[in-house]
């Protein structure tokens, strides 16, 4: 049985962008390692011939007529944006 | 005005007598919402100026170019996005979002000649199966507002069982629009994987969402699935398939057709009221002519866990969009930029989507992938070849849509493993990618029961023939929520 610990909660979060505090990273480890554990009920199964399944329907390479075809109106796209200027989006400082 | 009672077609018949206006019959839905939200808080934002706008304007369009859905009022489920009104899929990450376009659905509404009176409640990113997990409310069950109206699309269900509106648009990834259909006894559709376009959908797990409509009634639900379907260049896993007239498939006539009935279905975990209730409808089906059998389905057991590997893996990536600089709630307590991420999605996202993004990200971590992901995979293969298998014999399967009726609010909310149980009759319908339907089928406690019909990959209309059937035999739907007598009527 896999055992979910802090450290690894901490680290998952990390992986997904996510600020956890250490109270929480032990409530998490809980609950995430319970549910891992059911999970491995799967492990009952032989899948050692089984395709996976991406997709239930048969579709391959849905490609639309290569045309080009007018976007969004700028100043629109720009509606949610927080910061903008000059028709672009400013983003945090990422260089020091 | 209550819609309580109205079917579409009486809705008409009002405003071709003249009875009735649709811009009086949208005034008339505002104020029972309005009436009824205090108790019932199923509304996100309300959509009250454009749509009494449009009304008026669709009062003036002659009767010979109006079709059946013309004129009538909608609740649209806020993962889908409505341009000019607020969108935010009950999260805080999306709080202040003003969508700049329509998802296809809400395009396809409009043509109809439908009028969007607003956005329903919901657990947030449509993870939950009780609507607790919304930022904003909690809706109440209409039968017994201490209780939940299931999820994630509580708030579509509950407001179309209050009367708020005699149609809304759910969503349906492991059974968010049966589920909560079974708990507040109205008739939800999931149809086939590729029936409606996802376009404008908030994504949450791309191979498993499904947009379908919830209703009083089995011709209501087909007549707005009519409205909805088809292919859309915008979606590529939407299917080029032809789209019948649904509701020309309400025959009345079963007989000969061939049920399932898988005895997974009725297995350890299923209430005794759950399973009385389906093995009374059966008889009812076949004292009409249909024959039932019972099946197995040998790999149901596994679908809960399936289903948690592969939607969780699938949000945790459809999730990271939101990083709070193009558009959502952005923090303002950051000294870098990866402090700047973190700080956004953890002030943003509620614990629920948390703990799925980050069983996702597990699952799908090097190491990992193979043991969880790339086996669900397998395993999902094996589950949708029970469904073919039992579909080489039998035209639909039946069974209960949930294990017991809906919980009180608050029970189970801190117990993720017990919330996740709740859709054990429902996931395995979505991993395989057929449709399927659930009918109020009976009572337990005054909380009402599902049934829930699968049909074949784009086979709605033999789903909707047989619900049609049982319907007409039965006055379960007729039965209404007495929770607020005295309100507006």
């Amino acid at each position: 049985m896999a055992k979910m610990t802090k450290e690894e909660v901490i680290e998952v979060a990390h992986l997904a962008r996510l600020a956890i505090t250490d109270e929480e990273a032990e409530h998490f480890a809980d609950q995430l390692e319970a549910i891992t554990n059911a999970m491995e009920l799967l492990n009952e199964l032989d899948t050692e011939n089984v395709e996976p399944t991406t997709h239930v329907l048969q579709m391959v390479n849905v490609l639309r007529e290569d045309k080009s075809v007018p976007g969004l109106d700028r100043d629109l796209v720009m509606k949610n944006v927080k910061e903008h200027e000059g028709g672009q989006v400013k983003v945090p400082t990422i260089l020091e | 005005m209550s819609f309580v009672e109205k079917t579409a077609a009486q809705l008409q018949e009002m405003i071709h007598t003249k009875e009735t206006t649709i811009a009086e019959m949208t005034e008339k839905a505002f104020e029972r919402i309005e009436a009824l939200e205090p108790k019932v808080d199923a509304f996100l934002a309300l959509n009250k100026e454009r749509a009494t706008q449009l009304a008026k304007e669709m009062d003036q369009v002659p009767f010979a170019e109006r079709g059946p859905l013309f004129g009538l009022p909608i609740g649209v489920k806020d993962n889908i996005v409505t341009e000019g009104l607020e969108t935010t899929a009950s999260s805080r990450i999306l709080e202040g979002f003003n969508p700049i376009y329509n998802a296809t659905v809400v395009d396809k509404l409009r043509e109809a000649g439908m009028v969007t009176v607003g956005k329903l409640n919901m657990d947030e990113f449509a993870m939950g199966s009780s609507n607790e997990n919304s930022y904003y409310k909690k809706t109440k069950n209409p039968w017994n507002l201490e209780t939940v109206p299931g999820g994630s699309s509580g708030g579509s269900a509950a407001a179309v069982a209050a009367g708020e509106v005699p149609f809304s648009l759910g969503s349906d990834t492991g059974g968010s629009i049966r589920q909560p259909a079974a708990f507040c006894g109205v008739v939800g559709m999931k149809p086939t994987y590729g029936r409606v376009s996802r376009f404008g959908l908030i994504a949450y797990a791309s191979s498993l969402d499904q947009i379908g409509p919830i209703t009083r009634t089995v011709n209501d639900n087909a007549l707005l699935l009519n409205a909805i379907s088809g292919y859309d260049e915008k979606d590529s896993t939407s299917a080029n398939v032809e789209v019948p007239d649904f509701t020309s498939a309400l025959t009345g006539d079963i007989t000969g057709l061939r049920i399932g009935v898988p005895k997974e279905y009725f297995a350890e975990g299923v209430g005794e009221a759950a399973k009385e209730a389906v093995l009374d409808a059966l008889k009812v089906l076949e004292e009409r002519g249909a024959i039932c059998e019972e099946i197995s389905l040998p790999h149901s057991k596994y679908a809960l866990s399936t289903y948690y590997i592969l939607a969780s893996s699938e949000a945790s990536s459809n999730l990271s969009r939101f990083d709070g600089i193009r558009y959502g709630y952005r923090t303002e307590k950051a000294g870098s930029l990866l402090e700047f991420y973190m700080n956004t999605r953890s002030e943003g996202f509620g614990d629920e989507v948390k703990r799925r993004i980050m069983l996702g990200t597990y699952a799908l971590s090097s190491g990992y992938y193979d043991a969880y992901y790339k086996k669900a995979q397998k395993v999902r293969t094996l589950i949708k070849k029970d469904f073919d298998d039992a579909f080489e014999k039998y035209d639909v399967i039946v069974g209960p849509t949930t294990p017991t009726p809906a919980f009180k609010i608050g029970e189970i909310m801190d117990d993720p493993l017990t919330m996740y149980a709740n859709d054990i009759l429902t996931i395995p319908v979505n991993l395989a990618g057929v449709p399927a339907i659930s009918i109020p089928c009976g009572f337990e406690n005054g909380l009402p029961l599902g049934l829930q019909i699968i049909g074949k990959h784009f086979d709605e209309e033999t789903v909707y023939r047989v619900a049609d059937v049982y319907e007409k035999a039965t006055d379960f739907h007729k039965k209404t929520p007495q929770t607020w007598e005295g309100a507006a009527q």
